[in-house]
């Protein structure tokens, strides 16, 4: 039994804590409020804890990067930005309170986020209603700017169409049009599977599949399915530590000598912390590091590397295109109003220091995607850099990729 | 079509004896001290991290044999310092404790480790495939199986031949009475938790040699685990091993037929057995209820 | 223990009234004075959502003395029937406040029946087991549910007709509509406390075997307490999906349930307001620890761990041990 005196020490910590917790909550309004009226707030809500805070963090990472450069420049509108990181903790309530909290406490101009697409989507419905300009950089569902698309939400990273449109022709020229699909069974699983078979039937192609659990780990049963069949191509659909697992198991069965292996995403962080047998495969990178052809690139992952000792991914990316985003549409419309930054937005291209990429990166008005170029390659082990795990194939632009709005389905209504 | 159901069965049996050793860890603090150990799937993720430091020096099977024990020394010191204080309490006390340690282990993880996933080199032995065109197994699933297998006999010898087993199960079933024999219970108790602790440690090598090693890895494996358990019978041991296998046969055999519902499965179990037989497949009447 | 009921029983009628006014006119002046103290509306919205439910379950937990791990669970139903019977059926939010309630609380008395000869940590870990069930549908049947992605396409719709419509979607008007519905489940819980089968199941609390003695049918007043609990528990998820106009799978996980129990037990227990300061404390703290820093988890691990091995009879605990002693 523990002989702790309790009563006057229990108490006495009771008071110190309140009082101490009181004086924090009392006083930071009033420093905020301080600093309110000079700087423009952003807010950016990501999954800093739970299965997703790898990829979450690298776009914090590009966001930061990317609000230190813009405030060394002068800032917004004249004025610094200051970003405000809030943690949804990959749950939906903690994402949609986080995101009121911004807007209505800290009276942020603009919302970031979310990786996970359930949240970004929630985010948008209080964002819509509060008239609050919104960037999702890295949240992939197609229905964000497709079937749920909203006047004031845009989003940076690719919708499953372009990025499964993107790959199919080479994996099929390469391989053969015969395939079998390894998909985890919920909502962004099927939106792959769905637009690789457009792709796929499109040239005439063959398939057959299976629906995993989204945390299934053992994958001996439809690998086995898959040899039988005997597929050109295997398509691992799985995301996160199952993807991995996934590759893993492939490769323990010796059934790269059967087939090839490919995909839409395998993202740097993901790739980096497999074994070498398992950094195999034909994937698309949504931005990719190593574009010796192009000077601003080059610039920008020296001087990434040497302030955050990291080596850039699509995702440091994201987050920071999303804030140079901000800042090109509230220089356009001279205003953080929501609808002004909205309108501004549209068809707006990206400079060559901030799109990192050749051609042309715009904002497509009629659905607010961003359109840059998808990167087809292959993954292979490190070949000097410990960065270097992809060789490029093939650019293709996003546009071509992505299909007409009208085939998103995305109907845009706007602001009253 | 029959090598088709071995297989699957093989599988089965493979996964399961997985859920066996996490479950029996489990069911050993539950059954004598009376708690929950929510830390549990921690305690597998501190294992494989153990081992992740480890490898470097002692080589792989020096990690795989001191992980173990140094996870279960900590799980010692935890068992010291706070959860020995729950115990003949309310149980809602020692659920929140313990639930509280997860939270702080889970997050202690992915701030010292960070949160991306990271791996052990295995001995190349291990990695080779027994046969790809028949049964895909590796050589390293049949290992787990073994050591799995080797752990699941040693312990119920343990618990049946030696004093302190005895003490154990004899403190299962009457506390009270082993202590007024002149048992010092303090120390069963701390020695039970350990042993529980030393198995979610080798769970936690084992499982980081298939899956990698990450923070929350062991929530994936908690919830099995307690469903092995109820599905074999609160108090059983035997009833847990037999759980166990009969989840991971269940989940296995549902992959291969309906991949889909290969999680919700072992759930559907859970709720069978509540219905038929609610004291568990191998339950004692009367065993904490 | 007696000491302390005799104490709140005969306290005198004044101070007895005080504390409830002052509750009830905090609660009312929420969203005029917690922006101040650098809230916002929706967090006072999601104390008055967590409080309720807490306060069906330490129905169950506190005035009957049986731990369930899983409310959450019943939380969850009622979140998803709300937003089911909005999505597919259904304009009215009542509606879906009904459907909800009554979805959560019958899957609480089916469950019930099922475990109600089971005691302590035996009972806890079936209910946690149960509510992960329905965590699992509920993230598997991508076509009804949204599965991982969670239920959307649903909102919070006017209440009423014609003239007398009251919009809900502004969150100031939301937050006093939930209040009413706070306040009318408050009141009814009281009601059951103060009932001779209210004192019963505190009977039960205190010795049940002396319960049984005394002619009790025990597993009964168990199971009703465990099914009135689920009813409230679930109608506090419905007013959680019309806060956040969704609905997704984690507030079926049993961490959510592990929250619950904590705001019961750091309140207080044995206190009826209890559970409301201690669902206060936590979501005001976690609101302010998660935006502090990315180590929040280890912080709220800490504060379980301390509750338990400090502060066990909670902030209302306390107090009332001071004034009786």
């Amino acid at each position: 039994m523990a002989k702790f005196n309790a009563s006057i020490g229990r108490r006495t910590l009771i008071k110190a804590g309140v009082a101490l917790g009181a004086s924090q909550v009392v006083t930071a309004p009033f420093i905020i409020g301080a600093r309110g009226e000079e700087s423009v707030k952003i807010g950016l809500v990501d999954p800093l804890t739970g299965v997703l805070s790898a990829l979450a963090q690298s776009e914090v990472d590009g966001a930061k990067y990317a609000e230190a450069e813009i405030n060394k420049k002068g800032g917004i509108l004249g004025r610094q930005v200051e970003l405000l990181v809030e943690d949804s903790a990959n749950d939906v309530g903690t994402g949609v309170q986080k995101t009121r909290k911004l807007i209505d406490r800290d009276n942020v101009s603009v919302i970031l986020g979310d990786v996970n697409s359930g949240i970004a989507y929630a985010m948008s419905q209080v964002t819509n209603e509060k008239k609050v300009f919104h960037i999702v950089p890295g949240g992939h569902t197609d229905p964000i700017t497709g079937t749920d698309c909203k006047w004031n939400v845009f989003r940076v990273c690719n919708t499953t169409s372009m990025d499964t449109a993107a790959i199919t022709p080479e994996l099929v020229k390469r391989f053969g049009k015969k395939w079998f699909f390894i998909t985890p069974d919920y909502a962004y699983g099927h939106s792959l599977q769905d637009g690789f078979i457009k792709a796929l039937t499109k040239l005439g192609g063959t398939y057959e599949g299976d629906y995993l659990p989204i945390n299934n780990q053992d994958f001996s049963a439809t690998l086995i399915k898959a040899k039988a069949y005997a597929p050109n191509v295997l398509l691992n659909n799985m995301g996160g530590l199952t993807q991995i697992n996934c590759m893993k198991q492939f490769i323990q069965f010796g059934m790269q000598k059967d087939m090839a292996l490919g995909g839409a995403l395998y993202e740097l962080e993901t790739v980096k912390a497999v074994q070498p047998e398992a950094q195999a495969g034909w994937w698309d990178m949504e931005w990719w590091w190593d574009q010796p052809k192009v000077p601003e690139v080059v610039k920008f992952v020296g001087e990434y590397r040497a302030a955050t000792k990291k080596t850039p991914s699509a995702r440091d990316w994201f987050g920071y295109v999303a804030m140079h985003s901000v800042r090109l549409a509230a220089e356009k419309a001279k205003s953080l109003e929501g609808p002004k930054l909205a309108s501004a937005m549209e068809d707006m291209e990206l400079p060559p220091e901030v799109a990192l990429q050749p051609g042309k990166v715009r904002y497509r008005a009629g659905d607010h995607e961003l359109m840059p170029n998808i990167f087809v390659g292959q993954c292979h082990p490190p070949k000097g850099n410990p960065d270097n795990v992809f060789s490029v194939e093939v650019m293709i632009p996003g546009e071509q990729a992505a299909g007409s709005v009208a085939e998103t389905g995305c109907k845009m209504v706007r602001p009253s | 079509m029959i090598e088709l159901i071995l297989f699957n069965l093989t599988n089965g049996l493979i996964i399961g004896a997985f859920y066996v050793l996490m479950a029996l860890g489990l069911s050993l603090i539950l059954n004598l001290s009376n708690v929950i150990n929510f830390a549990h799937g921690n305690f597998l993720a501190l294992g494989g991290y153990l081992a992740f430091m480890l490898a470097p020096v002692t080589g792989y099977w020096g990690a795989l044999l001191i992980s173990p024990l140094l996870a279960a020394a900590i799980g010692v010191v935890l068992e010291r310092l706070m959860i020995h204080r729950v115990y003949g309490r309310d149980p809602v006390y020692s659920l929140l404790l313990t639930f509280g340690l997860a939270f702080v282990m889970q997050d202690a993880a992915r701030w010292y480790w960070g949160p991306n996933p990271l791996q052990i080199d295995m001995p190349d032995v291990l990695k080779a495939s027994l046969s790809s065109s028949l049964f895909f197994i590796t050589w390293y699933r049949v290992f787990m199986v073994a050591i799995v297998v080797a752990t699941v006999v040693g312990l119920f010898a343990f618990l049946r031949y030696t004093r302190v087993g005895l003490r154990i199960r004899a403190g299962t079933l009457d506390l009270e009475t082993v202590a007024a024999l002149g048992v010092n219970v303090k120390l069963l108790r701390t020695f039970n938790f350990g042993l529980g602790c030393l198995l979610a440690g080798l769970s936690g090598v084992l499982a980081t040699g298939q899956l990698g090693l990450n923070p929350n890895m062991g929530d994936d494996l908690l919830m099995p685990s307690f469903i092995a358990i109820i599905v074999g019978g609160v108090g059983s041991l035997a009833g847990t091993l037999f759980g166990g296998l009969l989840i991971g046969v269940a989940a296995a055999v549902t992959a291969a037929v309906y991949p889909a519902g290969s999680e919700v499965v072992i759930f559907v179990i859970l709720l069978l057995v509540m219905l038929i037989r609610p004291r568990g497949l191998m339950g004692e009447e009367g065993m904490l209820s | 223990m007696t000491a302390t009921i005799l104490a709140a029983t005969q306290r005198p009628a004044q101070r007895r009234w005080l504390p409830l006014a002052a509750i009830w006119l905090a609660l009312i002046a929420a969203p005029f004075w917690l922006p101040l103290l650098g809230g916002y509306t929706a967090l006072a919205g999601k104390v008055l959502v967590f409080g309720l439910a807490a306060m069906g379950l330490n129905l169950l937990l506190g005035f009957t003395g049986v731990l369930s791990f899983g409310h959450a669970a019943y939380f969850g139903l009622g979140a998803y029937g709300a937003g089911l019977m909005l999505k597919y059926v259904t304009d009215s939010t009542l509606l879906g406040v009904l459907a909800g309630t009554l979805l959560g609380g019958f899957a609480g008395m089916l469950f019930g029946l099922l475990i109600v000869r089971r005691r302590g940590v035996y009972f806890a870990m079936c209910t946690i087991a149960f509510g992960q069930i329905f965590y699992y549908i509920a993230y598997s049947w991508n076509d009804f549910t949204g599965g991982f992605d969670g239920l959307r396409g649903f909102h919070r719709e006017p209440i009423g007709f014609g003239p007398l419509t009251f919009d809900i979607a502004d969150g100031t008007k939301f937050y006093y509509f939930a209040l009413v519905v706070f306040a009318i489940a408050v009141g009814l819980i009281g009601l059951i406390l103060k009932s001779p089968f209210g004192r019963t199941l505190r009977a039960i609390r205190e010795n049940e075997r002396r319960a049984r003695f005394l002619g009790i049918p025990v597993e009964r007043h168990i199971w009703l307490s465990f099914s009135i609990s689920c009813f409230f528990t679930a109608l506090a998820g419905t007013l959680y999906a019309l806060l956040n106009n969704f609905a997704d799978p984690l507030t079926l996980h049993y961490s959510l349930s592990g929250y619950f129990v904590i705001m019961v037990v750091m309140g207080g227990m044995r206190a009826f307001w209890g559970p409301l300061l201690g669902a206060a404390v936590f979501v005001v703290l976690q609101d302010y620890i998660s935006s502090m820093t990315v180590n929040w988890m280890s912080f709220i691990g800490l504060i379980f761990m301390l509750v338990v091995l400090f502060f066990p009879r909670g902030l209302l605990g306390m107090l009332r041990r001071r004034s009786a002693g």
